[in-house]
C-alpha cells in the first residue's frame, strides 16, 4: 500500500500539483448506488494522499441526471466532477463540454480499461470519462426454484426457454413470481431493458433513414411477448418496478429470475442483504436465435465539466477513484465481491477475483455486447439499450410511459406502439431529422 | 380621511414589495418569452435562431398537450373537493366539545409540516407498494387482491397524497371560521328545534363561504404547481402528466428550452385564467 | 340529566375525533416507527407495529453518510432568513394597504398573489442563467432571495388581513395626541400586530422549509438544505425502507416540533381574512 501511495504522490509531484498550498475542495455529483456510497466512505484515503477535500452531492438517479444535465447545458459550473453514463459521454464530449482524459499518467494504465468500456466512453479516440463501474445485463436466477421446476438453465438460454421456466416457477399463492423485469417508465429504466430485448427480437429504433420503426412486426412481437410474460409470471405492480424495486423483490426471494444489470450480482449474493444469497445462478441474457442477445452495455463514469477551476485536482480524484489501487483498497476492506466491477482487464485476470461466482459471467456479458452493431438489421446509431443522439432521453422516456401504461393494462400493445411511433416521429421532426 | 402626506408615505412603503415582485415577474417572463420564439436546444449547440410561433404551435399540437391540461384540472379539482369537504366535516368535529382537543388538533395538523418529497416517498413505498406496502398487507389480511395503486389508480393515488398534505390547512382555516360563529345563534336555532342538517345548511355553511373561497384560492395557487408528488411516484406515467410536468419533460428531459418556454407561457395563461376566475369570486367576497 | 347527555355526546365526539386524528397522523407515526426497525423488519409480513427490536442503527448510517447538521443549518438559514426578510419588506406594504387603502389596493393584492402562479419549471432555465451571471448558484443568499420572493405575496396578504382587523379609531386617537408615524407604528401598531406577525412567520417558515423545487435545482453542496438531503435516500439499491424512514424523520422532525409547540399561535393567525 505504501508503495502505491508513493507512486501516486510521485505522479502528482511531476505535475507539481500536490503542494499542500493548492489543496482544493472538489464538489462531486454522484448517484446513490451502493458502489458510490462505498466510495464516499473511502474519501479519506484520497484526502490523505492528495490533501484535497471532497464535498459529495449524492442524489437519486433521476434527480442526478436532471441536475447535471441542467448544469452542464447552462454552464453553471456547480460541479467539478459529474457522474454520468455511456449515453451522455459522447454527446457531451462532442459539444466540448467535458475535459478530455487523454493525459493520465502511465501508472494509471489507461490501456487496462476494458476495450468495450473505453470505446463507449471515448469520442474520436479520446477518453472523456473514466469508468467507475461497468455493467452489462444478464439473467440472475434461483437455482433452487429452477431445480424444483425440473429445469436446468443453459449458459446461453433462449427467450422461449426463459418464458417457459418463468411460468413454471411462478407460485403466486406463495408470492413467488417467475420473472421480474423492469416496467417503470424511463429511458434508463424500462426502455433500457426493452430496447436491448428488442434487439434480440430483431427490432430497432430507426432504419437507416432515421424513420422510427415502432410500426414494425418485430416491435409488436417484443412488446406483446414482454407484457404477456409479465402478466402471467411477473410480480404485482410490475409497471412501476425499476432496478431498485426488482432488486428488493429478488433479495426477498420473490423472483425466480431477474434479467438486469450485472452489478446486481454482488447485491443478490451478499448474505447481509439477501435472503437467497447462496441460491443464485447466472446466465447470459436470452436471445431468439437471430444472432443478437439482449444484453446491454453501460458504465457509470466520472467526467470533468469543461471550465472548472479545479481541473488538476479533479483529474487526481478520477485517477484515484478509477485506479487499480482503488479496487485493491475496496477489496482489502470489504472483500473482492464488493469491488466496482466491469472496468479493468487486470481485475478479471486476478486469481482472487476469479473466485467470485459472478465474475466470469459478468465479463462474458460485457464482451458479448456490441454497441456499434447492436441490431439484426442495420441502424444509423450507436448504443445497445439507447440511441446515442441528444433527443433520445426525452423521446424514450415518453415511449417508456406508453409501454408502461400498456403493461398496466391501460391500453393495448397496438395503441402503445402507435402512440410511440407518432411521438417519436414528432420529436425527430422537431429535432430536424 | 387620508391626507396627501400619508398617501405618498403609503406609496413609498409599498414600493419595495411592489418593485421586487414586479422584477420577479417581469425578468423571468421576458426571458421565457424570448426563449419561446427561439429554437433553443442546448444539446445541439444552443441558440439555433428565431422560429416565430413554431414552438407554440408544436406545443399545443403535440398529442400530450390536452390530456395534460385535463390531468392538471382533475388533480386540482379533486384535491379541492376532497380537502374542502373533509375540511368542513373535520372543522365541525373539532369544534365540538371533546377531551384532548389540543392533542387531536396536533395530530390533524401534522401532515402540513411534511415536505412534499417525503410524503410522496412515504406513501409510494410504505403504503402503496403492491408487495411490501401497508395497504397490500391490509388487503391481503381481508383476503383481497392487493391493489396496484400507482398503476391502476394513478390519479386517485396522487390526489390522495396531495389531499393528505393539504387537508390540515383547509381544516385549520375552516375551524377558525367556525369558531367565530356566534354560538348563541346556533343555540337559538337548536332551541327552535332546527334539525342538524338544516342548521348546517342554513347557518354554518353560509358562514363558511368566505373561508371556503380563501381555502380554494390559496390551495389552487399551490396545487397548480404540484410537482414533487408526481416526480417521485409515477414520473408522469399512466396519465398523470400535468401541464407542469409536461413542461418539465420538454425543458429538462428533452432539453428543448424553446419548446418548454412556449409551454411555460401557456401555463402562465392557464394559471391566469384560473386566477381571474378565482379572483372575481374572492374579490367580491373580500369586499362584502 | 342534561349533563349526562352532554357527557355521552362528548365521549362519542372524543372517540370519533381521536380516531380521525390518529388516522391522519398514522403515515407519520408509521414512518417514525419504521425508522427504528432493521431493514428486514421494515418489510416484515405481517407488519410489525411496536414489538420489534428497536434500533438506532439507521440514524447512525444516515448520519455517517451525510452530514445532517449542515443540511439542517442550511434549511434553518434559508427558511428563517427568507421569512424574516420577507416580513421586513411586507410589513410597510401591508400597513399602507390596510390603513391608507386606495381604489387599487385590492387589485395590487390580487396581482401580487397572481405572481405566485408563475410555473417554476417554465422559468427554471432563465433563472438558472441569471443565477450564473450573478454568481448566486449554490449560495444561501441566492436561495433566500428566491424563497422570499415566492412567499412575499402570501406574507403581504396575511399581514394585510391582520392589520385590517386593527380598529382605525385607535390610530385616529393616537394621531390626535400628536404621535408621529414612527411612534404610531412602534408603540401602537406593533404590539397589536405581534400575534399576526408571529403566525405569518410560522406559516412561511413551514412553506419555505418544504419548498422542494428551487431548493433542489439551485443548490449543489454548499447551500443544499434538507430537501436535497432526502433526495439521496429515495430508492437507492437494496432494501431502504428503514433508512428512508430515518432520513425522512430527520428531515421533518425540526419543523414538526416547531409546528407543534407553536400550533396555538399558528392556528390563531391562520385566517387569511377568512373570518370577519
Amino acid at each position: 500500500m505504501a508503495f502505491h501511495t508513493r507512486a501516486l504522490l510521485g505522479a502528482c509531484a511531476v505535475a507539481a500539483l500536490c503542494v499542500p498550498a493548492t489543496a482544493e475542495t472538489l464538489t462531486i455529483a454522484t448517484v446513490n448506488n451502493g458502489d458510490m456510497i462505498r466510495m464516499q466512505g473511502l474519501t479519506q484515503d484520497f484526502t490523505d494522499k492528495t490533501g484535497h477535500d471532497v464535498e459529495w452531492v449524492t442524489l437519486e438517479e433521476n434527480v442526478l441526471r436532471q441536475r447535471v444535465t441542467q448544469d452542464i447545458a447552462a454552464k453553471g459550473g456547480q460541479f467539478d466532477i459529474m457522474t454520468i453514463g455511456m449515453y451522455e459521454t459522447p454527446i457531451w464530449g462532442k459539444q466540448d463540454w467535458l475535459v478530455a482524459l487523454d493525459d493520465l499518467p502511465a501508472s494509471y494504465d489507461t490501456d487496462d480499461i476494458l476495450p468495450a468500456m473505453r470505446g463507449g466512453l471515448s469520442l474520436d479516440g479520446k477518453l472523456y470519462a473514466a469508468p467507475f463501474y461497468g455493467e452489462s445485463s444478464m439473467i440472475m436466477y434461483r437455482t433452487d426454484l429452477m431445480e424444483k421446476a425440473g429445469l436446468e438453465m443453459p449458459d446461453a438460454p433462449t427467450w422461449e426457454f426463459v418464458a417457459d421456466a418463468a411460468r413454471k416457477m411462478t407460485d403466486k399463492d406463495n408470492e413467488i413470481y417467475g420473472i421480474c423485469l423492469r416496467g417503470k417508465a424511463g429511458w434508463g429504466e424500462n426502455m433500457a431493458f426493452l430496447t436491448a430485448t428488442g434487439n434480440a427480437f430483431g427490432a430497432r429504433w430507426f432504419d437507416m433513414d432515421w424513420k422510427p420503426q415502432f410500426d414494425s412486426p418485430q416491435w409488436k412481437e417484443t412488446l406483446s411477448f414482454y407484457i404477456d410474460l409479465l402478466n402471467e409470471a411477473g410480480p404485482p405492480g410490475a409497471s412501476t418496478n425499476g432496478f431498485n424495486e426488482n432488486l428488493s423483490l429478488f433479495q426477498q426471494g420473490k423472483c425466480g429470475m431477474w434479467i438486469d444489470a450485472t452489478v446486481a450480482a454482488s447485491f443478490v449474493t451478499n448474505p447481509a442483504d439477501s435472503t437467497v444469497a447462496d441460491k443464485v445462478g447466472f446466465a447470459l441474457a436470452p436471445d431468439t436465435g437471430l444472432g443478437k442477445r439482449g444484453n446491454w452495455l453501460w458504465a457509470w463514469a466520472l467526467a470533468i465539466p469543461a471550465g472548472t477551476q479545479k481541473e488538476a485536482a479533479a483529474k487526481q480524484f478520477i485517477e484515484w477513484a478509477t485506479s487499480k489501487e482503488y479496487l485493491e483498497l475496496v477489496a482489502s476492506k470489504e472483500g473482492w465481491a464488493n469491488v466496482p466491477p466491469g472496468t479493468r482487464t487486470s481485475l478479471y485476470e486476478n486469481p482472487e477475483y476469479a473466485k467470485v461466482p459472478f465474475a466470469k459471467m459478468t465479463l462474458d456479458s460485457i464482451n458479448s455486447a456490441d454497441p456499434t452493431n447492436p441490431t439484426v438489421d442495420p441502424v444509423p446509431y450507436i448504443g445497445v439499450q439507447f440511441v446515442a443522439i441528444p433527443e433520445f432521453a426525452g423521446i424514450a422516456t415518453q415511449v417508456g410511459q406508453e409501454f408502461s401504461a400498456a403493461l398496466a393494462g391501460q391500453q393495448t400493445v397496438d395503441e402503445a406502439l402507435a402512440k410511440a411511433q407518432t411521438l417519436t416521429a414528432e420529436e425527430m421532426e422537431a429535432a430536424g431529422y | 380621511m387620508a391626507t396627501q402626506h400619508s398617501r405618498s408615505a403609503a406609496r413609498i412603503m409599498m414600493a419595495p414589495a411592489v418593485v421586487l415582485l414586479l422584477g420577479w415577474m417581469l425578468i423571468p417572463l421576458t426571458m421565457t418569452l424570448y426563449f419561446s420564439f427561439k429554437k433553443f436546444l442546448p444539446l445541439r449547440g444552443g441558440d439555433l435562431g428565431w422560429v416565430g410561433f413554431d414552438n407554440y404551435v408544436r406545443f399545443v399540437s403535440s398529442s400530450a398537450f390536452w390530456p395534460s391540461v385535463q390531468t392538471t384540472l382533475i388533480i386540482v379539482g379533486g384535491v379541492l373537493v376532497i380537502t374542502v369537504m373533509l375540511g368542513v366535516l373535520l372543522a365541525i368535529l373539532l369544534d365540538q366539545p371533546l377531551w384532548g382537543q389540543g392533542i387531536v388538533r396536533i395530530l390533524v395538523i401534522a401532515p402540513f409540516f411534511v415536505m412534499p418529497t417525503v410524503s410522496a416517498l412515504v406513501w409510494k413505498n410504505m403504503f402503496m407498494d403492491p408487495v411490501n406496502g401497508l395497504f397490500a398487507h391490509l388487503w391481503k389480511f381481508f383476503g383481497a387482491q392487493p391493489v396496484e395503486w400507482l398503476s391502476d389508480a394513478p390519479l386517485f393515488s396522487i390526489i390522495l397524497i396531495v389531499s393528505w398534505q393539504w387537508l390540515p390547512f383547509a381544516t385549520l382555516i375552516l375551524l377558525t371560521a367556525i369558531q367565530s360563529l356566534d354560538s348563541e345563534q346556533l343555540e337559538a336555532s337548536e332551541m327552535d328545534g332546527a334539525p342538524p342538517l338544516a342548521r348546517f345548511g342554513f347557518i354554518i355553511l353560509p358562514h363558511l363561504s368566505r373561508a371556503i373561497t380563501i381555502v380554494v384560492l390559496i390551495q389552487t395557487i399551490f396545487l397548480l404547481a404540484v410537482f414533487a408528488e408526481i416526480f417521485v411516484t409515477t414520473q408522469g406515467s399512466f396519465g398523470t402528466r400535468t401541464l407542469t410536468y409536461l413542461i418539465f419533460q420538454r425543458v429538462l428531459e428533452s432539453q428543448n428550452v424553446g419548446l418548454g418556454s412556449a409551454g411555460g407561457v401557456y401555463a402562465i395563461i392557464l394559471a391566469n385564467i384560473v386566477a381571474i376566475f378565482l379572483m372575481r369570486i374572492v374579490g367580491k367576497n373580500l369586499d362584502s | 340529566m342534561a349533563r349526562a347527555v352532554t357527557n355521552r355526546r362528548k365521549a362519542l365526539n372524543t372517540l370519533v375525533a381521536w380516531s380521525v386524528g390518529l388516522l391522519i397522523f398514522f403515515p407519520i407515526l408509521w414512518t417514525i416507527l419504521t425508522s427504528f426497525k432493521t431493514e428486514a423488519q421494515a418489510i416484515n409480513d405481517p407488519p410489525l407495529f411496536l414489538f420489534f427490536d428497536w434500533t438506532l442503527e439507521n440514524y447512525a448510517v444516515v448520519q455517517e453518510r451525510s452530514d445532517y447538521m449542515r443540511f439542517l443549518w442550511n434549511s434553518v438559514i434559508i427558511a428563517g432568513g427568507s421569512t424574516v426578510i420577507g416580513i421586513i419588506i411586507a410589513v410597510p406594504a401591508a400597513w399602507s394597504m390596510a390603513f391608507v387603502p386606495s381604489k387599487r389596493t385590492k387589485d395590487i393584492l390580487l396581482w401580487m398573489l397572481s405572481t405566485k402562479m408563475l410555473p417554476a419549471v417554465g422559468v427554471l432555465y432563465p433563472i438558472y442563467l441569471l443565477f450564473i451571471e450573478l454568481g448566486l448558484l449554490d449560495t444561501r443568499i441566492g436561495l433566500t432571495i428566491v424563497l422570499m420572493l415566492i412567499n412575499l405575496p402570501i406574507i403581504v396578504w396575511m399581514l394585510y388581513t391582520y392589520f385590517k382587523e386593527i380598529p382605525g379609531e385607535i390610530l385616529e386617537a393616537a394621531r390626535m395626541d400628536g404621535a408621529a408615524l414612527k411612534e404610531e407604528i412602534l408603540y401602537i401598531l406593533t404590539p397589536m400586530a405581534v400575534p399576526g406577525i408571529a403566525s405569518t412567520l410560522l406559516l412561511n417558515i413551514i412553506l419555505a422549509w418544504n419548498e422542494a423545487f428551487w431548493t433542489l435545482n439551485l443548490t449543489a453542496a454548499k447551500a443544499a438544505p434538507l430537501t436535497a438531503f432526502i433526495a439521496s435516500y429515495s430508492s437507492p439499491e437494496g432494501l431502504f425502507y428503514a433508512k428512508l424512514s430515518a432520513a425522512s424523520t430527520m428531515a421533518i422532525a425540526p419543523i414538526l416540533i416547531l409546528g407543534w409547540f407553536s400550533q396555538k399561535q399558528l392556528v390563531r393567525g391562520l385566517t387569511f381574512g377568512a373570518v370577519k
